[in-house]
């Protein structure tokens, strides 16, 4: 395993009481492979996103990189880190600097990592600017100069140039086109075989997810309730959540019917994170035992668990999980 | 198959209803003048919407479907943004044609209103929502009291399906979460009864769980008031979900529109199909999408041909030479494209 979040808590005190963003998630990214952070906005996946990065450091529990815990590194190894671990993020109007030529972007990283000369450096940016599709001139100009898909290019150009093993991509499309979508995927799958990268990629774009990662965690009130292979968690979904989300992404089809029963009102808050299973108050299934316990993970297929009390205890639940399978027809 | 210039009137093309259509738009020319230049983010733009239909208006940033929104309520920017040509007909009236007061008074809100993507910068923080939701009730002289006002308030906010609304009516936007939010807009849109509902991304700041919701009360309110509705979305997982008609719009232009069915069934427009094959499907494994080339082209370099061309990889000089006409597919189906005016339906994508 190359990163890995272990038991990593973020809670955030405020006037009105405290924030828990992150409340207890593990999971780890393997080398090579993509892990997928999926859930509605306020469940705490950009936080996660903020975490792995180290650019918030977790109130418990720890990230892990090589073996090494993160938040103890220290001068050398924290530099490695710093490298190896590098973001891609939603809005490429926001996260490319309007001051700067290209070129400078893309080196900045480059410099602050102090390793490499002046001419080494042009190379680099030249290189990633060939990989991501730009052309060599395009170091001269500035972002404004650029539609928001090669801005997104740019991006990509800057977390590549210091040869990262691991790139965090938190939203990477979702400011972008649908025809521009596609191409930037496109991009990060063959630039993904060739280096052999990991990414963490935060997205609610279900269809996107499914398309895009090997493992998938679905996150909801700063809780992991499902998690495991993107193929078994797309085809045998076992947490009413997950069944919701997916029941509910909209489909390019006009004969299929999207329900309105399978999830209650809308995302709690994390302030005030409700008892037992955080997401029994919007549950259509719950019963006896959710609100007073959250569930313990619970294996439901090879490599996949979820905590859910319908998985414990199939005798006194009222429905199956099961049943809402049915639901999901394909298209 | 006939051929019609861009400047012919569009066929009847009804698929439900016999009666005049209640928003009727005739080849609308927005231009924005600037110091460059004039645009013309809407270009010759036809549609028609009948009473109790949804149509989806789709199309990338830039494509004109905001701004097509924009020229029907006349709320383009000034100075510079105008109607250069065109009628927009609400029930027959050409709304292009009113004095601002005229339209301010019995048209814009009353008859045709407008809901838009962020919640929460269409409502004022401070002001509560019984005032809001009341406000274009006593501006257009349906309720006469602060009273009936509040009364009338209340109804539209339990049409919306808010929970308790008289309890609500004196509380402010930021007690509401964002999908209550959305309704409360919802709830001053369809306050006054319009006959045109004009909804521009009215869920793309909501989650898919909250979303379904919306497009769900959309769908009822509807049925209960036959209201007309213009649904401009860039998802099409969205327009498939609740729109009865399509309309697909390319650097200021509608390149293809139809029945909803057809137009996911049969796109005919290459533009059509590359958007259907560019988005990721859930249940689709394939490790590749579809990536159309390039990206649409700017206002003030429009190409003199078929807008898409450049893109494209059917065309041809013909295409780069002159726009195309409108083929009729059939059962209100149309598309602008000169390889199905020659030789039927282009064959790739």
């Amino acid at each position: 395993m190359l990163l890995e979040a272990r038991d990593l808590k973020k809670h955030y005190p405020t006037r009105n009481g405290v924030v828990k963003a992150v409340d207890g998630v593990s999971f780890t990214l393997e080398p090579g492979k993509t892990f997928a952070l999926v859930g509605e906005s306020g469940c705490g996946k950009s936080t996660m996103a903020k975490l792995m990065l180290l650019l918030e450091r977790p109130t418990s529990g720890a990230v892990v990189y090589d073996g090494q815990e993160v938040t103890a590194m220290r001068g050398r190894a924290l530099r490695r880190f710093r490298r190896d671990v590098q973001a891609v993020f939603q809005d490429p109007y926001a996260s490319l600097n309007p001051r700067l030529r290209v070129g400078k972007i893309i080196a900045e990283p480059m410099m602050a990592q102090g390793d490499l000369d002046r001419g080494a450096i042009r190379k680099r940016v030249a290189e990633a600017l060939d990989v991501v599709g730009l052309q060599p001139d395009a170091a001269r100009l500035y972002p404004h100069e650029f539609s928001g898909g090669q801005r997104q290019r740019i991006a990509v150009a800057r977390a590549l140039a210091v040869r990262p093993k691991v790139v965090i991509l938190d939203e990477p499309t979702s400011a972008l086109d649908v025809s521009i979508r596609a191409q930037i995927l496109n991009l990060l799958s063959d630039i993904q075989d060739e280096y052999g990268l990991s990414y963490l990629i935060i997205a609610h774009d279900l269809a996107l997810v499914e398309h895009f990662s090997d493992v998938t965690g679905v996150m909801y009130l700063g809780n992991m309730v499902e998690q495991g292979p993107t193929a078994s968690i797309f085809d045998t979904p076992s947490h009413p959540y997950t069944q919701a989300l997916l029941a509910s992404a909209p489909r390019p089809d006009p004969d299929h019917h999207l329900p309105t029963d399978v999830i209650i009102g809308e995302i709690g808050s994390a302030l005030a994170v409700p008892s037992g299973c955080p997401f029994h108050p919007r549950c259509p299934k719950r019963f006896a035992p959710c609100d007073s316990e959250n569930p313990e993970r619970r294996a439901t297929a090879p490599g996949t668990w979820a905590r859910c009390h319908l998985l414990h205890g199939p005798d006194t639940a009222p429905g199956h999980p099961e049943l809402h399978l049915s639901e999901r027809t394909r298209s | 198959m006939t051929e019609m210039s861009p400047m012919d009137h569009a066929p009847a093309d009804q698929s439900r209803t016999d009666q005049p259509p209640v928003l009727d738009v005739r080849h609308l020319v927005t231009e924005l003048r600037l110091r460059r230049g004039a645009l013309r983010p809407v270009d010759g733009v036809s549609f028609r919407v009948g009473r109790g239909e949804t149509l989806g208006i789709v199309g990338e940033s830039g494509s004109g479907k905001s701004m097509t929104c924009l020229s029907l309520l006349r709320l383009l920017p000034r100075p510079g943004g105008r109607i250069a040509a065109g009628e927009v007909l609400v029930a027959g009236t050409d709304l292009t044609k009113l004095s601002e007061k005229e339209l301010a008074r019995d048209w814009r809100g009353r008859r045709i209103s407008m809901v838009t993507q962020d919640p929460m910068s269409s409502l004022n923080p401070v002001y509560t929502v019984g005032d809001q939701v009341g406000a274009p009730l006593r501006y257009h002289g349906l309720a006469h009291s602060r009273a009936e006002a509040r009364a009338r308030a209340a109804d539209a906010l339990g049409r919306v399906r808010i929970p308790s609304p008289e309890a609500r009516l004196d509380d402010f936007p930021h007690q509401f979460s964002g999908g209550m939010r959305q309704r409360v807009v919802s709830a001053m849109a369809i306050a006054c009864a319009p006959e045109v509902m004009i909804a521009d991304e009215p869920t793309s700041s909501l989650d898919v769980t909250i979303q379904v919701k919306m497009m769900d009360l959309y769908k009822q309110i509807q049925e209960e008031t036959g209201v007309a509705i213009v649904l401009i979305t860039h998802d099409m997982g969205v327009a498939a979900s609740i729109c009865d008609r399509i309309a697909v719009m390319y650097a200021g232009r509608i390149v293809e529109q139809g029945p909803a069915r057809e137009i996911f069934r049969n796109p005919a427009h290459p533009y059509t199909r590359a958007l259907l094959n560019a988005i990721p499907k859930l249940g689709e494994k394939s490790k590749r999408l579809y990536a159309l080339g390039g990206q649409p082209p700017s206002l003030l370099d429009m190409p003199g041909g078929c807008r898409f061309a450049p893109r494209c990889t059917l065309a041809d000089a013909k295409c780069l030479a002159a726009y195309p006409g409108d083929s009729d597919l059939g059962s209100g189906h149309r598309a602008a494209c000169w390889r199905l005016s020659e030789e039927g339906a282009p064959d790739a994508a």
